[in-house]
């Protein structure tokens, strides 16, 4: 085994001691929390980091993959057959991404980011009105499937490790290579013959359907979700954005590092001051915008890359760093 | 006529009449979205927050000291202006040229403003919805038109009518001072090619820091407008950032003049929803007209424009 196999196999291995060595449940709620929230800041950041395209409304998604979760619990009444929303969820929101991509990747600017918040306060109100089909704000409630915390560890952190897998596969190939050429200069990224509405949708559904799966994640962890939790504009919509940029725009560990920042730092907010951690993610995105425009992750490979350029002068290659 | 007949056009005139009287007030959150917009090209997704900033001014500045919504506009629309300004000076234009990776931070940034003004609201003031009793918020006029034999009785509520009045008086003044002063003549260069009001010695910085202003005092004064008609409390920004957004896209993005179009449009669009389709769904109709004018009108409702 090579030595990047090994580095590769690290995470894996304390991945599943994680529930072994872990006994309270608290914890291990939050780290499932952690993954959680990992997987949903890297499906935004290749929509809006890699391939540039802002989404501030992402909780379409996500809340579309928890609803079709929602709904197939309801129609077979059993928790275990809505394990299934992770596929169905992801298909219906990846559809979903289709339809709001056709409509607004023709156009530039910043169409497509609103257009997706106006998606989800749309969503929102569907699913509080349309009471026959999702029980309205009171919402949908069901005894979730299993009762020991671990087991759902092990299923969020399959779902890391193949959101992981998918986004190296992505970024890695000629896919990633397209993104980024879109983000930093549409015109030329077209004059080069890329098809930048096809590429942009692809970028679009990928995000989409991983957003969805963990949308049908939540649902299942939870056993409850209404409109105003699933279709939130803050506390989903907006903390994705928050954890891509806070950790590292268009970098694999960015999220990483942004998750369990935001999962420490909103606990410890519950915990000891009760009130107010909005203030504090408004403030902190104020913050890294205006000094790590990049993220922490970005600002690190920075610098790394400013370093290996002074002491190797010519080598530098300006602008890859944030393929890494 | 039959009596049903002339309900049905008692019922329609009174909706459209509502649609507009809200769509004047629309007109004027949308006219500070478009400035910002057609000077910065950004969106200001602060711009509910900072509309209910001025909503709490108001209801303080009555239950504190027992002045009148009308009146605390004297005081609104100048702490508005301090505050826009502020922000923009410093922290919008602070990364006006970072480099970064993500083409809209500048957006973020409004993000996050929105994000710290409408929770400190929430800390501060808690969740409750509060409203101010003034004496005149039930106040209604009258009028009778006779049509075939029957009457047709319209009711205009007198805040809303006063709102209306009020709106119509700010476009006008926001319209000559674009149109016939300095300063005026300052944005409109800086919005059509910043690069040349630049070598033409105009101080675009500082253009960009009045016109931020301008938008937030705008939006606070249709916020002080809304006291008497509706409830405040913290989190009333969000539904507002977008319908500014979707005023915007109807009339063209950037296009001042098109902003006034779009707020009718809208304030009509979401009153004969309610009335004719679901009340519920009161505020999707805005969001439906949105996703169809960027499918066939891309360019909004009047195209592009000059001003």
């Amino acid at each position: 085994m090579t030595r990047a196999r090994l580095i590769a196999a690290a995470p894996l291995l304390v991945l599943l001691a994680v529930p072994l060595a872990v006994s309270s449940s608290y914890l291990l709620h939050l780290l499932i929390l952690v993954l959680l929230w990992i997987v949903l800041g890297q499906a935004w950041n290749l929509i809006g980091g890699y391939t540039g395209q802002i989404s501030y409304g992402h909780a379409a998604f996500f809340g579309v993959g928890a609803y079709t979760t929602a709904l197939i619990y309801q129609a077979t009444g059993s928790a275990a057959m809505a394990w299934w929303g992770l596929l169905a969820g992801g298909i219906t929101a990846a559809l979903l991404a289709i339809v709001i991509g056709w409509i607004c990747f023709r156009l530039r600017g910043p169409y497509f980011g609103l257009s997706v918040l106006a998606l989800a306060e749309v969503l929102r109100l569907v699913a509080t009105n349309w009471k026959d089909l999702t029980n309205g704000a009171e919402g949908i409630l069901f005894i979730p499937a299993f009762t020991s915390k671990a087991a759902y560890f092990y299923i969020i952190a399959a779902i890391l490790l193949a959101t992981v897998a998918t986004m190296r596969a992505v970024v890695g190939s000629r896919l990633g290579y397209y993104f980024l050429a879109i983000r930093e200069d549409q015109d030329a990224a077209e004059s080069l013959g890329i098809d930048t509405t096809k590429y942009k949708m692809i970028s679009l559904m990928i995000s989409a359907f991983l957003t969805g799966v963990g949308g049908a994640f939540y649902t299942n962890y939870f056993g409850y979700i209404d409109p105003g939790i699933v279709f939130n504009l803050q506390n989903i919509s907006i903390l994705m954005i928050l954890i891509a940029i806070l950790g590292g725009v268009a970098t694999i560990w960015g999220p990483v590092v942004g998750a369990t920042l935001y999962i420490l730092i909103a606990e410890g907010f519950r915990v000891f001051i009760g009130a107010g951690h909005l203030v504090f993610f408004g403030a902190l995105i104020i913050v890294i915008v205006i000094f790590f425009p990049n993220g922490i992750v970005g600002a690190i490979n920075d610098r790394r890359a400013a370093r290996a350029r002074s002491s190797a002068p010519g080598t530098g290659t300006p602008g890859t760093e944030a393929a890494a | 006529m039959s009596p049903e007949l002339a309900g049905q056009i008692e019922l329609l005139l009174q909706v459209v009449i509502a649609g507009i009287l809200i769509g004047g007030l629309y007109s004027v959150i949308g006219l500070g979205m478009s400035l910002i917009m057609g000077v910065m090209r950004i969106i200001n997704l602060a711009h509910g927050e900072l509309m209910m900033v001025a909503m709490y001014i108001t209801y303080f500045a009555f239950t504190m000291y027992a002045v009148d919504p009308y009146v605390s506009l004297l005081v609104v629309l100048p702490a508005m202006f301090a505050l826009g300004a502020l922000l923009q000076r410093f922290l919008i234009n602070r990364v006006m040229y970072t480099d970064s990776i993500l083409p809209q931070n500048q957006v973020l940034l409004t993000v996050g403003i929105g994000m710290v003004l409408s929770n400190l609201a929430l800390v501060a003031f808690s969740a409750n919805y509060r409203s101010v009793p003034v004496s005149y918020a039930g106040a209604t006029l009258y009028w009778d038109i006779a049509l075939g034999g029957q009457t047709i009785a319209l009711s205009f509520n007198v805040p809303l009518l006063v709102a209306f009045g009020i709106a119509v008086v700010l476009t006008a003044g926001l319209f000559l001072l674009l149109m016939r002063t300095d300063v005026g003549r300052m944005i409109r260069a800086t919005a059509q090619d910043r690069d040349a009001a630049t070598l033409m010695g105009v101080n675009t910085k500082r253009v960009t820091v009045i016109t931020f202003g301008l938008g937030s005092a705008l939006v606070g004064a249709a916020g002080t407008l809304l006291v008497p008609i509706y409830y405040l409390f913290p989190t009333i920004g969000a539904p507002f950032t977008a319908k500014a957004f979707i005023i915007t896209v109807l009339g063209g993005l950037g296009n001042t003049a098109g902003a006034i179009l779009g707020g009718l449009v809208l304030g009509l669009a979401e009153s004969l929803g309610s009335a004719y389709i679901s009340l519920g769904y009161k505020d999707a109709f805005g969001f439906v007209m949105f996703v169809l004018v960027l499918i066939f009108l891309p360019k909004g409702l009047l195209g592009k424009s000059k001003v």
